[in-house]
């Protein structure tokens, strides 16, 4: 092994490390009886494990209710985003117009737009507009969140799929849309299928939109946000592991499934 | 089936004019070659007729219908493509009988046509696999099995061999050949390879810079080229041309190559004393001028450059003065570089052009 190789190596093994410990250590943690927790000093390896603890938070005070409006929130947003970057994806992909290089940037520049500026006059916006405290209006958010990755995604997709077949399925007697929806459609299902689930675990995962624009109706990140950094020093240790690796387990999971699109969509194809 | 005339096609991409003024007329089951090099515009040609590009100007009648403003779908052409576009999310059948469902044509009557297709193309054992497990030249049959079940008017090929290695092309040839003969439907081939059009064609259509040079049969577009493009773009190796002017050698009419005479008959030198200043191409095909190693009577004397056996025969390349020639000669033709080489040009299968222009002067008697 030659020393450029043992540097990369190290260097991704430090990385991976990096990501990998706090990640393991919450999982540890989540199965840890909640004694074991408090102790003092507290082993890495807890020695008994249990499921005591992940059922405490799954039975806690709105957790389930919050759970369920992550769910529609994400699918709301999912709905929307295919409506939004799904056209827009394909006039990307399928013409060469003018300003379509500026479209293109607009969009990913948004990406450097500070959320946290839009939050008071959005929160006001939704007040008049009757959104706040609303799903729907979580889910608006999260759907411009998601736009501009999708939408590269996408366009990426539909890149790949030869505009030739559209052209002879209309030879064929199609029309134009209908060759969109017989040949390029079902061709982009596993690719829009992961955008798809992109798009779930960004709203999943996002808390800043939720939490200022929720009171009662809080997705599942705004809710353990609130909890842990609520009164009276927040919720216990259990509560706060357990929470946290809920959270982590869609994102890992999807993220094994879909790793081959998101490379792609950074432009390196991992076979 | 159909006779097909387009009128006055052009097409402009910005000011780049892709396609001027093209106009041709096909006969009820005719097989046109389009033929030129890549750039030239013929398959855009092909593309209008399958309207699949918007034209700035022009014509097309397929039968007795005016389709210029059809989708391509109510045309009744239909096309193979280059890249074969065989859909690779369905199955061989259910690519073939695409276009049948689009039809709504009853799901027997669809069963029967793809059986019949697939005989034709010798692909009746692909029929349940996905294009992914076929080789390019099954999927290139698929193609073909595709665009024959839905009984075109008008069926339309463009470079459909050109991903095909060399031994399958030529298969791939003769098949189409034969479809040809047993379906007789009327079909425009675009192509850059001249084999291909000289053995596919009936007839062909020769075009350069958006525009047809020379519409004609396969035998006049070789031995009776309309300019120097054709002449040049057609055979392998190309015809060669000779430089020379006008002149006479011992009272008789001849032309002046590069310091020696070229032997023109009376009827030729006036026509060519008519059409211009004197300075003109003889343009002549390598296998109809003989080389030999000794002097011979109204031969031009030529240093041999190299020697290439070709197998059946060999490949002479010869320099007259600073102009080079080449010669089909026979197989056991023997030279060694530098060493002198007479040529003797068949008269007759000369043709003359004007060296400014490269148009062919056309002689009395021929067309």
């Amino acid at each position: 092994m030659t020393f450029r190789r043992f540097a990369i190596y190290s260097a991704a093994t430090l990385v991976a490390a990096w990501v990998v410990f706090p990640l393991a250590l919450i999982t540890l943690a989540a199965f840890t009886p909640r004694d074991t927790l408090y102790a003092w000093p507290r082993p890495i390896w807890p020695g008994t494990f249990t499921l005591a603890t992940m059922r405490a938070f799954l039975g806690a005070t709105d957790v389930l209710r919050s759970t369920w409006n992550s769910l529609v929130v994400a699918v709301m947003t999912i709905g929307m985003e295919f409506l939004v970057a799904a056209p827009a994806a394909y006039a990307l992909a399928r013409y060469r117009f003018r300003g379509r290089d500026a479209v293109q940037f607009l969009v990913l520049a948004t990406k450097m737009f500070p959320a946290t500026i839009l939050a008071i006059p959005l929160a006001v916006a939704f007040i008049r507009w009757g959104l706040y405290d609303t799903l729907l209006g979580v889910a608006l958010v999260h759907t411009a969140l998601a736009v501009p990755f999708v939408m590269t995604m996408v366009t990426g997709i539909f890149v790949a799929i030869s505009y030739e077949l559209e052209e002879a399925a209309m030879t064929l007697g199609s029309g134009r849309l209908g060759a969109v929806v017989r040949i390029t459609l079902p061709m982009a299902l596993p690719g829009l299928a992961a955008a798809a689930i992109f798009t779930f675990i960004t709203s999943w995962n996002e808390v800043f939109a939720a939490s200022i624009l929720t009171v009662d109706h809080r997705t599942l990140p705004a809710l353990i946000l609130t909890s842990v950094v609520g009164g009276g020093g927040g919720a216990p240790l259990d509560y706060r592991f357990a929470g946290g690796f809920f959270m982590i387990v869609p994102a890992l999971v999807i993220i094994l499934l879909i790793r081959r699109y998101l490379l792609t969509l950074w432009g390196v194809t991992l076979r | 089936m159909a006779e097909v005339r387009l009128e006055h096609l052009r097409k402009t991409y910005g000011k780049v004019v892709a396609v001027d003024d093209v106009s041709l007329a096909i006969d009820d089951g005719q097989f046109l070659v389009l033929l030129g090099p890549s750039g030239c515009g013929k398959t855009t040609v092909l593309r209008a007729v399958a309207g699949l590009e918007e034209l700035a100007r022009g014509r097309i009648q397929i039968g007795a219908r005016d389709v210029t403003r059809l989708a391509p779908g109510r045309r009744r052409i239909a096309m193979v493509f280059q890249s074969y576009a065989v859909f690779p999310h369905l199955r061989v059948y259910d690519n073939i009988v695409f276009g049948l469902r689009m039809a709504r044509v009853p799901a027997a009557e669809q069963r029967r046509r793809a059986d019949e297709a697939a005989e034709l193309l010798q692909i009746r054992d692909l029929l349940d696999r996905y294009p992914a497990q076929l080789s390019g030249g099954q999927r290139q049959r698929v193609a073909v099995a595709r665009a024959i079940v839905m009984r075109p008017d008008l069926l339309l090929m463009d470079e459909p061999l050109s991903n095909l290695d060399a031994l399958l092309r030529l298969h791939m040839r003769t098949e189409l050949k034969r479809i040809h003969r047993e379906l007789r439907v009327t079909t425009i081939y675009v192509t850059h390879d001249q084999v291909e059009a000289l053995s596919l064609g009936e007839r062909i259509a020769v075009m350069q810079s958006g525009r047809i040079v020379q519409d004609d049969t396969p035998a006049r577009v070789y031995d009776a080229p309309a300019n120097r493009f054709v002449g040049s773009f057609i055979g392998s190796p190309p015809m060669n041309f000779l430089e020379g002017r006008l002149g006479a050698r011992d009272g008789r009419a001849a032309l002046s190559v590069s310091g020696q005479f070229l032997a023109v008959s009376v009827e030729a030198a006036a026509a060519l004393a008519a059409a211009g200043d004197g300075a003109v191409l003889a343009g002549i095909r390598p296998e109809h001028i003989t080389a030999s190693l000794g002097p011979e009577p109204e031969a031009l004397e030529a240093a041999a450059v190299a020697i290439e056996p070709l197998g059946a025969q060999t490949l002479l390349t010869a320099a007259v003065g600073a102009q080079v020639v080449k010669v089909i000669v026979p197989a056991d033709f023997r030279a060694e570089p530098g060493q002198p080489v007479w040529l003797r040009v068949d008269g007759a299968r000369v043709r003359f052009m004007d060296a400014r222009t490269g148009g062919v002067i056309p002689l009395p008697g021929s067309r």
